[in-house]
């Protein structure tokens, strides 16, 4: 699985959580939060569905690094490749 | 035999209109079940059932606009079959006898606000007209509202509908592309405004804050969430909303409700303020939070807010709260001071939390500190009674094991 499509997979989970936000517009390094406007209830949605989606496990003290679209890709391509 | 009547689906809230009945006569319902459902300015809601027995004669038409307290249906309640029926008489017939209660009625708002000038020039409709609107190629602007305020129903689309089917002509859009624009959430705003129009009119409102180090509740919470999974965390809020029920438990006074006077509660029913992120707010209830353990809560939230965003609430979920609670959460303001939701007679509002220097037993030291503030109604209780509640639920905070 490229980067690239580990995206792609992630834009459509966000679309999930924030069905009338535009998750494509995101730019690699923005603030995924800030930018989509979703609150901490969304946030655990989301990364329960990341969980599920690529079966990885992420504990509560990496959520400060994935906070963008870039950051978030590469946490999860160096957690699947390990 | 008992009338099954239109329940109370909050104070801003007068009435809604049935679209599907879900039960017809004959069947069996318990406690619990859908018996129909009901378009309302806060979407579609599912009305349930609170009696035991067989569904008797229903009273109203789908498609009819239901005054809150209006009877529904007759409901053969087992055991005394048809012995004390009621005559329902025709139609809308407010029920004065209590027997007939089946789920609270709030007091209807008393007053049509005077804000109808100014929402002349949007169009007011509710989710699910507009809903049926679009997806007909109707106009709003083209259709005549029969609804609260001069809100469009399903009713008024259907009929615009079959006109466009009868070829009459329909009101062209020409240059009022705005119109077109309306969103639920505008019916929403609606409800809010009328409900927070009432408050500030009525209520005289006291506020308190108090600052309460939550570096305990967050280490307990981080602790807890370590050997779980991430479908089973649990938020901040679930150990908030918990904390203010225990709190409410040992300062009761807050619980309740005003009419002539304070009512006081015996559930502690939690309305948690859901934001939209088109704008607006839905109340849904969290039922008797103070019997409930922090995991339990973390449960119903999720079940609930989605729900809430999704706009698809079932009645008991609206309308019987006894409080309510709203939290910022995350990186927003530090304070927020709510306005009552009456007939409530207290709102507590938690803002974001931040790390601030905090001292303590002479010492200086960095917290997370939470600002938590209470907004109180002075007709029903006094400063003294919501600083005690504060304090009380500054002792939880403190010590989250004990909740």
């Amino acid at each position: 699985m490229t980067q690239q499509e580990i995206k792609e997979d992630l834009f459509i989970l966000l679309k999930q959580i924030a069905p009338d936000m535009e998750p494509s517009t995101l730019e690699p390094d923005e603030n995924i939060r800030e930018k989509l406007n979703i609150d901490s209830f969304d946030t655990l949605q989301f990364i329960v569905s990341v969980n599920e989606k690529f079966g990885i496990d992420i504990p509560e003290e990496d959520y400060g690094k994935i906070t963008t679209i870039q950051s978030l890709s590469i946490y999860i391509d160096t957690k699947l490749k390990v | 035999m008992i009338e099954f009547l239109m329940p109370s689906l909050g104070a801003d809230m007068e009435d809604g209109t049935l679209v599907a009945w879900r039960k017809k006569p004959g069947d069996t319902v318990k406690r619990g079940d859908i018996i129909a459902e009901v378009d309302t300015q806060k979407g579609l809601i599912e009305i349930e059932v609170f009696e035991e027995g067989t569904v008797g004669e229903l009273l109203i038409k789908e498609g009819t606009k239901i005054p809150v307290g209006t009877p529904m249906a007759l409901i053969n309640t087992d055991g005394n079959q048809a012995a004390t029926e009621k005559k329902p008489g025709p139609a809308v017939q407010k029920p004065e006898e209590k027997q007939s209660q089946i789920q609270p009625t709030e007091e209807p708002l008393p007053n049509k606000p005077a804000e109808q000038d100014v929402a002349k020039k949007r169009i007011k409709a509710s989710p699910l007209a507009k809903k049926i609107a679009e997806d007909n190629n109707i106009a709003l602007s083209g259709i005549t509202g029969t609804g609260e305020n001069g809100a469009i129903t399903k009713h008024d689309v259907e009929i615009a509908i079959a006109k466009k089917g009868t070829g009459i002509p329909q009101e062209k859009q020409l240059n009022g592309p705005v119109y077109d624009k309306a969103t639920p959430s505008e019916s929403i705003r609606l409800a809010v405004a009328a409900a927070m129009s009432k408050s500030n009119r009525e209520i005289p409102h006291y506020y308190l804050e108090k600052k309460i180090d939550m570096s305990t509740g967050l280490n307990w919470l981080k602790n807890t969430n370590k050997s779980r999974p991430v479908q089973d965390r649990l938020l901040p809020v679930s150990l908030l909303i918990k904390a203010v029920a225990s709190a409410l438990d040992e300062v009761p006074q807050l619980n309740g409700a005003w009419k002539d006077g304070l009512h006081l509660k015996n559930e502690i029913n939690i309305g948690f303020v859901v934001s939209l992120r088109t704008g607006g707010v839905v109340v849904p209830t969290i039922p008797q939070a103070d019997l409930k353990t922090v995991d339990e809560i973390m449960n119903i939230l999720n079940d609930l807010i989605p729900r809430a965003r999704a706009l698809k609430l079932r009645s008991s979920e609206l309308g019987n709260s006894t409080i309510t609670l709203t939290n910022l959460g995350e990186g927003g303001a530090d304070t927020v001071f709510g306005v009552i939701y009456p007939p409530q007679v207290a709102i507590v509002g938690f803002g974001n939390t931040s790390e601030q220097p905090f001292a303590e037993n002479g010492m200086l030291g960095l917290r997370p500190v939470i600002n938590v503030t209470l907004a109180g109604d002075h007709r029903a209780t006094d400063g003294l009674t919501g600083s005690r509640f504060l304090a009380s639920l500054n002792k939880y905070l403190q010590n989250p094991n004990a909740l």
